[in-house]
């Protein structure tokens, strides 16, 4: 019995291990290609959880899923456009400190337009409750929801792009693609997967103002122990975290959110370029 | 090439920077004078409340309240005829909160403090206000221990305790047979407010014969429930019940509907603020609050419409409940002519009754500074009911009914180990 409690909480770990991958992916996608460790992230995730609950009331929840995030990736092409492209060869700190700038002013501009005081949406009633398979529990919102990053990634091209933009992306731009304008597209098609997260996340979790720092910790954690520059490592690292966090909550509950930090600290002793991690010049 | 090369960096001319901090500075030269002499003229009050954090939303409907009263004494020619200047900053963190509190009364020369959410916040500015022997009012926070064995002097307690909310809801799922021979499952906020809360809880549990079969203490900065809503489902209780706090209560709520388990949810705490975050689809079961919007009260309906009229929203129990103390505390100043906190608690202790928008007419209780007053359970109400999307609730019969002394439902002098120094 002990056993099957264990692997449950196993299998919800790598459950959520996939919801952690899409905020991780982004955040890798732009550093792989563009060399900057995008700390205003978690802005676009919380954006696409409030475009979402916007037009949730207008649309339907399905509709606004689909729509949020290409809607914040337009958004994308002017940070893209006004800001990264100015930091792509400066000191990587430049681009830490005005990214950093940029989630507080995100924050703040949520703030102004749609109040301190979280929004509300919930799942239609269709998506709601467990599936259980043999002896497993699973919410089966979670469940589509993984099916849906699944589909996106391994069998669209916009799934091609990621996995080629994260692992080669010399091999990319020396087929001849113009840089600029297909940074363009990296920096749209990492913002729009925050986006993504965030409509996902918005009707379980709470939508409020500062949603975007609370991710990003578990984002970093994931990109840091997967390796910088690696598809697969990300992957790994976000099961890895799900599983381990779900494990320690299973046999001591208190440290249920230090073990991811711990599994960060002991990954980072014996790799410190993470699990699948490049040598990257520029911070060396 | 790395792309955007050809663009290098921005660069601020150091000149254009040299100007700027030049404009400071000079502004900073002249306007101080004039802003510190118009100052010396108001009576400055120190509010902490937690701006950020899990605790940060309902904060900020305190701070909003909190402004809104001194907004008003000020417009009706102040206190003692000067006017209130209220210093309202973000509490952080208990030792953050702490520091800001010596500050406010050591520089900023605030005569009172008041304010606070988080229990451990309001335990520090509690040492800080009696150190400095200065009147703190603690708006929000509800851990027993804070007027029981931490009671100090200085320190007064405006929210209802642990207990309170514990026996407002105890009462109404009694009255429904879900406590007697019941197995609950409590998930805890860990740290002194949930440890708190959970023991009123096996308190009123152990009193009316239900089974506590299990308990997890969940760190503040947890977001995702599922590996312990599993551990829930493991245990198979009969009801499941919320200790948490703040946005935690939302998460948890909303992730409760996703996963749709059978067993009844319900809580010993929560505050409209996060009931209406949780959304009216996703919230269930039996909850207790201190106040409401729709309370049928002459002057909670017209802090009501002045709060509505200025935020477009309607007030959360936190804003109400930084509006009423600064208003009693202004009535307390204007009464014994004076800002000095030994008179101040000399005039609380004497029991004073003050009109908080409730039926019964509520007072500080003299031995522990407990702010005695009407208590609520609350059920949700059915969607196609609801008139607007902060219509959500429907409040059960006031605690303690109408005949039985307010008191009734506080801890006794024997229950609570307060003992204040002179």
């Amino acid at each position: 019995m002990q056993l099957e409690f264990l692997l449950e909480q196993v299998v919800n770990g790598l459950v959520l291990g996939g919801y952690y991958l899409l905020i991780a992916l982004g955040l890798s996608l732009i550093f792989s290609v563009g060399g900057i460790v995008n700390l205003a992230h978690g802005a676009f995730y919380a954006l696409g959880a409030y475009v979402c609950v916007e037009l949730t009331t207008r649309l339907g929840f399905g509709a606004s899923v689909a729509i949020s995030p290409f809607a914040v990736a337009l958004l994308g092409i002017l940070f893209e456009r006004f800001i990264l492209r100015r930091f792509y060869t400066a000191d990587p700190i430049l681009s830490l400190l005005v990214t950093f700038g940029l989630a507080m002013v995100a924050e703040q501009a949520i703030r102004m337009i749609w109040g301190a005081a979280p929004v509300s949406t919930e799942i239609p009633q269709s998506f709601r409750g467990s599936v259980i398979v043999g002896d497993f529990l699973f919410s089966r919102y979670r469940l589509l929801v993984l099916l849906g990053i699944w589909l996106l990634l391994q069998k669209t091209s916009f799934g091609r792009v990621v996995r080629a933009g994260i692992q080669r992306p010399d091999m990319v731009a020396a087929l001849g693609i113009r840089l600029q304008p297909y940074m363009t597209a990296i920096v749209m098609l990492g913002v729009g997967m925050a986006a993504l997260g965030g409509a996902f996340f918005a009707p379980i979790t709470t939508v409020h103002p500062a949603m975007g720092a609370e991710i990003m910790t578990v984002a970093f954690v994931v990109v840091v122990i997967g390796g910088l520059g690696s598809f697969w490592g990300v992957v790994i690292a976000a099961l890895l975290v799900g599983v381990v966090r779900g494990i320690a909550i299973h046999f001591e509950p208190a440290a249920g959110e230090a073990s991811i930090y711990i599994l960060m600290f002991l990954v980072l002793l014996v790799r410190p370029r993470g699990l699948l991690g490049e040598r990257i010049e520029k911070f060396e | 090439m790395r792309p955007g090369e050809e663009t290098g960096m921005i660069r601020t001319s150091r000149r254009t920077l040299l100007r700027t901090g030049a404009a400071f500075a000079g502004v900073s030269a002249l306007g101080f004078p004039a802003i510190v002499r118009a100052q010396a003229e108001k009576i400055r009050i120190g509010h902490l409340t937690p701006l950020t954090g899990f605790l940060g939303v309902i904060g900020s409907y305190a701070q909003l309240g909190a402004r809104l009263a001194a907004e008003e004494i000020n417009q009706s020619g102040g206190i003692l005829g000067k006017q209130i200047d209220l210093l309202s900053e973000d509490s952080i963190n208990p030792a953050t909160a702490a520091t800001k509190a010596q500050r406010m009364l050591e520089q900023d020369g605030a005569v009172v403090l008041l304010g606070e959410i988080s229990s451990a916040s309001a335990l520090t500015i509690m040492q800080v206000a009696e150190r400095n022997k200065k009147v703190f009012f603690s708006t929000g926070a509800r851990s027993d221990a804070l007027r029981g064995k931490n009671c100090n002097k200085y320190s007064f307690h405006c929210d209802i305790p642990n207990t309170v909310m514990v026996n407002a809801v105890g009462t109404a799922l009694s009255q429904k047979g879900m406590v007697k021979g019941k197995k609950f499952f409590t998930l805890t906020a860990d740290y002194i407010f949930g440890h708190d809360l959970l023991k009123a809880a096996k308190a009123f549990f152990g009193a009316h014969d239900a089974n506590l079969i299990g308990d997890e203490l969940i760190a503040t900065d947890v977001t995702d429930f599922s590996p312990y809503l599993l551990k829930v489902r493991q245990a198979k209780p009969d009801v499941v019940c919320c200790n948490l706090a703040g946005n935690q209560v939302t998460n948890l709520v909303k992730q409760y509907a996703e996963f749709g388990f059978p067993y009844p949810l319900v809580g010993f705490n929560l505050n409209t603020g996060d009931a209406w975050a949780a959304g009216a689809g996703n919230l269930s079961g039996t909850w207790p609050t201190v106040w409401y919007h729709t309370l049928n009260n002459p002057t909670s309906q017209a802090f009501v419409a002045a709060f509505t009229k200025k935020h477009a929203k309607p007030p959360e129990n936190h804003a109400w409940i930084d509006y009423i103390t600064l208003k009693l505390l202004a009535e307390a100043i204007n009464t014994t002519k004076s800002t000095d906190s030994n008179e101040l608690i000399a005039y609380f202790d004497k029991q004073t009754q003050f009109d908080i928008g409730k039926a019964r007419k509520a007072y500080f209780r003299s031995w522990d500074h407990q702010l005695v007053q009407e208590a609520y359970p609350f059920t949700v109400k059915p969607k196609d009911q609801m008139k607007d999307q902060w219509d959500m609730l429907v409040l059960g019969d006031v605690v303690p009914a109408a005949n039985d002394p307010l008191e009734s439902i506080y801890p006794t002098r024997e229950q609570n180990p307060c003992e204040m120094k002179a």
